[in-house]
């Protein structure tokens, strides 16, 4: 018997000894796997699958879905068409579901939510056909092909409508794909603002924090572990409650404006609150724990006698910090300000209560979708996009800092 | 004082009180709220001024008068404490799985059971509203918990790996060569010694059910509202100085857990 089969042979042997280890150990993360299928994973599933859900027309017009399904697409459907859509009119009008597709039509085509009425109050009074003249008399939009083409589109089961929205692109009647004008164009910009406000308050952690985790690290321990405690007290206090601080510090009457007056920093009473400042303020505070804390933990790794070295070897103050320590801090800087960065992306209390209408991030749109326009589709659709950038920075995380740096305390 | 080596020049003295300065600044910066809350509660005056002239209870006996508050509160508690008990031993099970180095995919099963601290929580509670609205569990109780569990997870699973992570594995091949069957060894030997990572995992667990706003404000309605829920739309609505009573009776909660969780935490290091 040759060495190599013998070799493969102890190699499967060691393996097939390993399973049963394997099994314990998956069975031990097995039960809140599932627990995280039903209460995490699937609810993000129903969240994607509202972005491309497209359930109104159809329900509304089903004999007419069914009846354009074999349409060309080439010109205005025949008369079977135009029978099968008054009939669901009819219907329509009696159930009072005409609204409800006519909303849906209106997204992609302005206007079709009156044209839908109009037509299902004329098709609830009318018995015989024939109906394409009726449709055409009533409003000869129901004669364009382009109207036929939206109607056709929104009657197919997944629609990518929400998600061409979300990104500032709309599809013409014809399919296709273009940018929506300069003054419609809101989503690439709320999304800018929102990496923007998300940079802003990384870089502002991270000009507060390192300093304070390197004079942490190089206090004896009894002043670090004092001033560990107000940089941890922080974290455990409920974001609600920071951010009702804030509201209270921030007001035109309040103890800032006071503070500013009574220094004489300024003349008159500032706009502190419902603005970026205080917003930008406000974030800052709530994070700067979670990006003190992973650079104090590298810090304390790094042995404080190679600053000692650098400086016995002749190098001034300044420049043995930053050639020689700074250096080695780096990935405590970048793990604490890509956890900060991927917060900061989700925010929603504080942007609501401190912000201005100008501040409002991706969330508190999508909030706003659901709650005055009740359109869940947009709503998603927003959900998918602000996902996507969370879960790709999370991704480059994972790469750089691996899951084991994600910790507290 | 300035925690200098003693051949530190004049300019380097003078930066290193700067950056001392810098840091009480933002030291200051970081417990400034507490200032505000914890003073503004018990004053007298229904609008929030600073310093404060004249102090009352009133705001506490407005809190504790008023059955909103109270249904809010105890909605609040039930929720946390059945998240807390579930988040536990999903979280304990999953990480003394994890810890083990031939659990199949670890990397990416511990990335998929963290990721609940990172999904943006309007995501979460979006796709909870449509997801649970399908099962009927909308304005339930369970639903709520169901919710609350998987964000408090990723919490319970960090905190009782770290403490895995100083376990003496060999205790365990200890018991059991000794005979003792894996359930009694797990409760006799390595629960009592990974205790204190168990029970700071589940403090974290009881927080952050018992701060969440965004999933209580789309899965409940006005009956079954938590306590962050009604500060919340109280923020909204009027602010009074009856928040700030909330607030600071939150604050004080806080303040327990994390005194309770840190001192468990110096005892699991020196264990």
């Amino acid at each position: 018997m040759s060495a190599a089969l013998a070799g493969r042979d102890l190699a499967r042997a060691v393996r097939r000894s390993a399973r049963p280890a394997q099994r314990v150990a998956f069975l031990l993360g097995l039960p809140a796997l599932l627990f995280l299928f039903v209460a995490f994973v699937a609810p993000l599933g129903a969240l994607l699958s509202a972005a491309v859900e497209n359930p109104e027309v159809r329900q509304v017009l089903p004999q007419t879905a069914a009846a354009l399904a074999q349409w060309d697409g080439a010109s205005t459907p025949d008369e079977p068409v135009f029978a099968a859509l008054a009939a669901d009119l009819k219907r329509a009008n009696e159930d009072k579901t005409a609204a409800l597709a006519g909303k849906r039509l209106n997204y992609e085509m302005p206007g079709m939510r009156s044209k839908m009425l109009s037509a299902a109050r004329m098709a609830g009074g009318a018995s015989a056909g024939p109906f394409r003249e009726m449709f055409i008399a009533k409003d000869p939009a129901w004669g364009a092909l382009e109207t036929w083409q939206v109607i056709a589109r929104t009657a197919k089961p997944y629609t990518l409508y929400y998600l061409l929205t979300a990104l500032d692109l709309q599809q013409a009647p014809d399919g296709s794909i273009s940018r929506v004008d300069a003054e419609n164009a809101i989503f690439l910009s709320l999304l800018a603002r929102t990496l923007w406000i998300a940079a802003m308050v990384t870089i502002g952690t991270v000009v507060l924090g390192f300093p304070c985790a390197y004079i942490i690290t190089i206090t004896p321990p009894a002043v670090g572990r004092i001033m560990l405690l107000l940089v941890l007290l922080p974290l455990w206090t409920s974001l609600l409650v920071r951010t009702t601080a804030w509201v209270v510090l921030l007001q035109t009457d309040g103890v800032i404006n006071d503070i500013l007056l009574w220094t004489g920093l300024t003349a008159h009473r500032l706009q502190l609150i419902f603005s970026r400042f205080g917003t930008v303020t406000a974030m800052v505070h709530i994070q700067l724990p979670f990006t003190i804390l992973p650079i104090y933990s590298v810090m304390r790794g790094i042995s404080p006698s190679q600053i000692r070295a650098a400086r016995s070897l002749g190098a001034p103050a300044l420049s043995a910090f930053w050639r020689v320590y700074a250096p080695q801090t780096l990935p405590g800087v970048v793990a604490g300000g890509l956890i900060t960065f991927i917060l900061s992306l989700g925010y929603y209390i504080t942007p609501a209560l401190v912000g201005g209408p100008a501040d409002q991030m991706i969330s508190n749109f999508i909030s706003t979708y659901i709650n005055r326009d009740l359109n869940w589709g947009l709503a998603s659709a927003l959900g998918v996009v602000l996902l996507a950038v969370t879960l790709a920075i999370y991704g480059a995380f994972l790469r750089i800092a691996g899951p084991d740096r994600m910790r507290f305390g | 004082m300035l925690w200098l080596p003693s051949y530190a020049t004049g300019p380097e003295r003078l930066g290193r009180l700067a950056v001392l300065v810098f840091v009480a600044l933002v030291l200051i910066f970081l417990i400034a709220p507490f200032f505000v809350v914890v003073p503004l509660s018990v004053s007298k005056e229904a609008f929030f001024t600073l310093p404060v002239k004249e102090y009352s209870w009133r705001w506490y006996q407005d809190f504790f008068g008023n059955e909103r508050w109270i249904a809010s509160v105890i909605n609040s508690v039930i929720a946390a404490v059945a998240t807390t008990i579930l988040a536990t031993m999903l979280g304990t099970a999953a990480a003394l799985g994890l810890a083990r180095p031939e659990f199949p995919y670890r990397r990416a099963v511990m990335s998929l059971m963290l990721s609940p601290m990172i999904v943006p929580i309007v995501i979460v509670a979006v796709g909870s509203y449509l997801f649970f609205g399908g099962l009927g569990l909308i304005n339930t109780r369970p639903g709520l918990v169901l919710s609350h569990t998987a964000l408090a997870l990723p919490f319970v699973v960090v905190t009782v790996a770290a403490t895995l992570s100083t376990y003496d594995t060999n205790l365990t091949r200890a018991g059991l060569s000794l005979g003792a069957p894996p359930v009694a060894v797990f409760f006799r030997v390595t629960l009592p010694a990974i205790a204190p990572g168990v029970i700071s995992g589940a403090i974290f667990a009881f927080a952050v059910s018992f701060d969440e706003v965004v999933v209580a404000l789309f899965l409940t309605s006005a009956e079954r509202r938590t306590l962050p829920v009604q500060m919340f739309s109280g923020i909204r609505d009027q602010i009074n100085p009856t928040i700030m009573a909330a607030a600071t009776i939150l604050l004080g909660l806080s303040i327990v857990l994390f005194i309770v969780a840190t001192w468990l935490g110096r005892r699991g290091q020196k264990a």
